[in-house]
């Protein structure tokens, strides 16, 4: 049986049949809506809170080996580099927060209309900025 | 789809395919989402109220009753969570045993660095460290 060989799809050749099944529109072809931007944010965002939890996990290790370790990742988050890196971080758990509370309220099978789903989805973005904006406002003041 | 197959096509299907597991990973997922709210904001207030404390201020704070509590809850909570949803990841990008090897270093990742954090806040909250000796 001949492997990766392209036939046209309105030939039905017995051989080969099964190797080129169309495959649905994906990414590649819809152009972004906020529906799907924001589906693919939240799978981000978790991505990013992954790594942001790994961060978590050194400072602590940071804190129980002692001061000195302590004082060096705190001085790492301290700098501009790392001050950009939490910022994500935040803005990241808050989108995440946002978007995972949207999931929870689908499930109780509500807000499914377009009009409710992109309500939903412009009060997160939303939420999002404003929270993030409050966190860092609050904490360096 | 093998021709030398003699099955049926509704043979080959049955067995395959959703509707045998998949509630446990969903539910989890979920209970992991709504147990999380509490306890990151929680995180997220406490790191704002510590922003720019010394050493001495951070055992201080870990060594309340509740915060080793609370942050052990969190990491088991957090990196249950991670793993779960990584592993939905891995599986709509990867295939074959990239998946497998990918599910299953996301998976021991995840598991090591939760007992690393909460080794860490004991460590802490029980004195062990060399600062306060």
């Amino acid at each position: 049986m001949a492997r990766g060989t392209e036939r046209p799809l309105a030939s039905p050749s017995s051989q080969n049949r099964e190797r080129v099944l169309p495959v649905s529109p994906n990414i590649q072809i819809y152009s972004p809506q906020l529906t799907s931007v924001l589906s693919f944010t939240h799978r981000v965002t978790g991505v990013l809170l992954s790594l942001a939890a790994v961060g978590l996990v050194a400072w602590l290790i940071a804190g129980a080996v002692g001061p000195d370790a302590y004082a060096a990742v705190q001085g790492a988050i301290s700098t501009w580099i790392g001050q950009i890196v939490l910022f994500v971080f935040t803005f990241a758990f808050f989108m995440h927060l946002c978007g995972g509370v949207r999931h929870l309220v689908w499930d109780t099978v509500h807000a499914f209309e377009l009009r409710q789903v992109y309500l939903g989805g412009w009060l997160a973005v939303a939420a999002s900025i404003v929270l993030t904006i409050i966190t860092w406002v609050v904490a360096y003041s | 789809m093998n021709r030398k197959d003699m099955r049926s096509p509704l043979a080959r299907a049955i067995g395959l395919g959703s509707a045998k597991s998949g509630v446990e990973h969903w539910w989890a997922e979920r209970l992991s989402a709504i147990a999380l709210i509490p306890l990151t904001l929680w995180f997220i207030a406490s790191i704002i109220a510590h922003t720019g404390s010394d050493y001495a201020a951070f055992t201080e704070w870990v060594r309340r009753p509740y915060v080793p509590i609370l942050m052990i809850a969190l990491l088991i909570t957090l990196f249950y969570h991670a793993a779960l949803g990584l592993q939905v990841i891995i599986e709509d990008y990867q295939h074959s045993w990239a998946k497998l090897a990918m599910i299953i270093a996301a998976q021991f990742g995840c598991f090591i660095l939760a007992i690393a954090g909460t080794v860490a806040t004991l460590m802490v909250a029980l004195g062990s460290d060399k600062a306060l000796q």
